[in-house]
């Protein structure tokens, strides 16, 4: 119920920054989208699936969030059409089977998820400050180059956040050892 | 093994699928790479619309008998790319000019409320558009967003007080259809183009 009223306000935030997005990229790619992913991520925080269809699921979250990631779209989704089409898919088709999925997803195949996250993140953020012409007719040059920017920022933190427990966390199954400094481990 | 496989196989395929229609075949990324092939694909009917131009007098803005029409988006205090755009529109103006070309070419101001025809002549003058062949002609404000849409043109403000759009010039072929769009700098594809089509 707690996780639901979450889900519910990640939602609420989503739709409340609806007319904010139409002059901010950053708003919209990083913040409204992302806010949609997340209620579907709650939404289905709870529940289980039987394995067989965990790739099938990461492969629907896939597609939904390659769809989304292209430029036109990112256009099409201030259109009334895409509006609704983004507000339904990002947090049912992407959020919830990524949720789903990933409990059952080996370490090799999270690590590739991660590491392709962040070249992509890495590759979009060069498009986006040193596209000659506007990827986006809906936004400014000005506008674009701050989501280039803020794509590189979000590759940086992401990097350390997944690469510092990897590198100087404790190895998992060894969290409670002799010292008793498990609890401080990042 | 492959029971197991199928649904994977298969929502890779619709997912793939998907994503190819979502790109026109892999071709189109941007929402302006799609308005350019749609209006190839599907020319879109161009509506009986009158314009004022730099004289205040009324013209059409389809093409009349046998013409054809070149159309670009601007604003007449629009401080870069117009400038180079009206550099290069001249450009074909004189090279078609040359060729003895039906061809009417039109600098279509989406700021009809500031663009008045004093305004527009200005700028006329400054490109050296005379009206003969290539004129500035403003819509009424009220059939601008139809106009707008139609060419899939997206203006938005800046942030000095001027706009940005998706610039390009726009072909109205003679069934009075937009047909075709073509980067500002892009003067030989234009010339190309209309040779084509010309015969």
């Amino acid at each position: 119920m707690k996780l639901l009223g979450l889900a519910f306000l990640a939602s609420a935030e989503a739709v409340a920054l609806r007319y904010a997005v139409v002059e901010s990229p950053i708003q919209h790619v990083l913040v409204q989208m992302p806010l949609l992913v997340l209620a579907g991520v709650l939404l289905a925080w709870n529940r289980q699936i039987r394995q067989e269809w965990a790739v099938p699921l990461l492969l629907v979250a896939l597609t939904v969030f390659l769809f989304w990631m292209l430029p036109r779209n990112v256009d099409w989704a201030l259109t009334p059409t895409g509006e609704i089409a983004k507000y339904l898919s990002l947090p049912l088709l992407l959020g919830v089977p990524l949720r789903l999925s990933w409990p059952w997803l080996g370490p090799v195949l999270r690590g590739f998820l991660k590491a392709n996250a962040l070249s992509m993140l890495g590759v979009l953020g060069f498009l986006y400050t040193h596209a000659p012409v506007r990827i986006c007719n809906s936004y400014l040059v000005s506008a674009q180059k701050d989501l280039g920017m803020a794509f590189f920022y979000l590759a940086a933190g992401l990097g350390c956040l997944w690469a510092i427990p990897i590198l100087f966390g404790n190895p998992s199954g060894q969290r409670s050892n002799a010292t008793g400094c498990a609890s401080c481990g990042v | 093994m492959m029971p197991r496989a199928l649904p994977s196989v298969l929502i890779a395929s619709i997912g793939l699928g998907t994503l190819w229609h979502a790109t026109d075949g892999g071709q189109a990324f941007t929402s302006e790479a799609a308005r350019r092939l749609d209006v190839v694909r599907v020319p879109r009917p161009v509506p009986a619309l009158q314009l004022e131009d730099m004289s205040g007098q009324l013209l059409p803005l389809s093409p009349q008998g046998e013409e054809v029409v070149l159309v670009e988006f601007i604003y007449t205090v629009c401080g870069d790319i117009c400038q180079i755009a009206g550099a290069d529109f001249a450009e074909i103006r004189d090279q078609l000019e040359q060729r003895g070309e039906p061809v009417r070419m039109i600098s279509v101001s989406f700021d009809p409320k500031r663009d008045t025809p004093e305004q527009m002549t200005i700028y006329g003058e400054a490109h050296e558009a005379d009206g003969k062949m290539w004129t500035v002609a403003r819509p009424r404000p009220e059939e601008l967003p139809a106009l707008l849409k139609l060419f899939d043109v997206t203006v938005i403000p800046d942030e000095w007080g001027g706009f940005q759009h998706n610039a390009a010039i726009h072909v109205i072929n003679r069934d009075g259809r937009f047909s075709a769009v073509f980067d500002t700098d892009a003067i030989d594809a234009v010339l190309t183009h209309l040779e084509e089509h010309s015969s």
